[in-house]
């Protein structure tokens, strides 16, 4: 487990060097995903406590992101200004960007089934 | 004896241990909560860890700072976790690569209609400039939506705040408003949970489905990168700099 967790905190490393070094606009840690993913993609194998540890971590994910949500407690006075404006665009916004996006893949989806040489 | 509570709450108040602690417990508590609601989307375990953390805080006058260095522990997992979403990516492989042009669809179209939506309904209801330029990256995650709200002349600290509400949005609706939809494909859920609600949304997804899992932390990765090149763009054709 503690190999594991030096796997991907030396893929987070790598990540951070890499777009420091190519100016890339994404956080370092969605390089490291990216670098471990052609790396497992390349081996061709799962090493099995590489795979417990990330299904550990993943299956907590929304622990994880607590402590920042949290820090909304500093904002309430900029959030307040415009409420209205703010709450109904990230409501509706959101919405229908999770029903347009799986729509869209969606219709995608059936018109290739539906085509006659399906790749 | 009251002396003795005062020492105590003092010494708690200050230590990283009791914020630690707390916010493992509220998180746990929100999970057993969410379990025995029988999965009700209300009962959503962060938005109510979120909630219940910040009223303590305001309660005990306590400074986030002061939290933070506790709850600094867990936030840093979120480095090696985000490296972690490559293991379900690797375990689904072959059904991202038969998918891979409906999932540029639904990417290209969702991050669009991401950008557009929030920023037409937020000047719809007279929402500032500001305001429109820090709702702009909304969908995204934090790093990358603090740094593009930076660059176009938005407030990557207000941006910060309205990525996190959007996630948990995303996470509380989304499944109920997919199921609605009829769409019953983990994958195309969670493409689209991704890449409405980034990574909170896709914490959302794994609870679904490993496979969904799989597509909400591929969306991730690709929504950061299009949402990056795509809002500059539109802020400039829509004449949003200030």
């Amino acid at each position: 487990m503690i190999g594991a967790l030096a796997v991907l905190l030396a893929f987070q490393l790598v990540g951070e060097i890499a777009i420091r070094w190519s100016g890339v606009p994404v956080p370092g840690p969605v390089i490291g995903m990216l670098l471990l993913f052609l790396t497992l993609h390349w081996r061709k194998s799962l090493p099995a406590p590489l795979r417990t540890t990330a299904e550990t971590l993943l299956s907590h994910l929304s622990l994880l992101f607590i402590p920042a949500g949290v820090g909304i407690v500093r904002y309430g006075a900029l959030l307040a200004e415009e409420w209205l404006a703010v709450t109904v665009a990230l409501v509706l916004s959101t919405l229908i960007t999770v029903a347009v996006t799986a729509l869209v893949m969606q219709t995608v989806i059936r018109w290739r089934r539906g085509a006659p040489h399906d790749g | 004896m009251d002396r003795i509570f005062i020492d105590i709450w003092v010494y708690l108040a200050a230590s990283p241990l009791l914020w630690l602690t707390l916010t493992l417990a509220v998180y746990l508590a929100g999970q057993w909560l969410f379990r025995r609601s029988g999965g009700r989307a209300i009962f959503n375990p962060v938005a109510l860890a979120i909630a219940l953390l910040v009223l303590l805080l305001l309660l005990t006058g306590t400074p986030y700072s002061t939290y933070f260095t506790g709850a600094q522990f867990i936030h840093f997992l979120l480095g090696p976790a985000t490296v972690a979403l490559a293991v379900p990516l690797y375990l689904h492989w072959e059904r991202v690569r038969q998918l891979a042009l409906p999932i540029l669809a639904g990417l290209l179209v969702g991050s669009l209609t991401a950008i557009l939506s929030a920023i037409g309904i937020a000047e719809l209801l007279g929402g500032s400039p500001r305001t429109l330029l820090s709702l702009a990256p909304k969908s995204v995650t934090t790093p990358v939506a603090m740094g593009i709200a930076e660059k176009i002349g938005g407030l990557p600290s207000l941006t910060a705040v309205l990525v996190i509400l959007t996630g948990v949005i995303g996470a509380v609706a989304a499944p109920a408003l997919l199921d609605w939809l009829r769409i019953r494909d983990n994958a195309v859920k969670g493409l689209a949970i991704g890449v409405a609600a980034h990574g909170i949304g896709t914490a959302r997804a794994l609870q679904i489905s490993s496979l969904a899992g799989a597509f909400a932390g591929l969306a991730i990765g690709l929504n950061a990168l299009l949402t990056a090149l795509l809002v500059p763009l539109i802020v400039r054709l829509l004449h949003l700099m200030p």
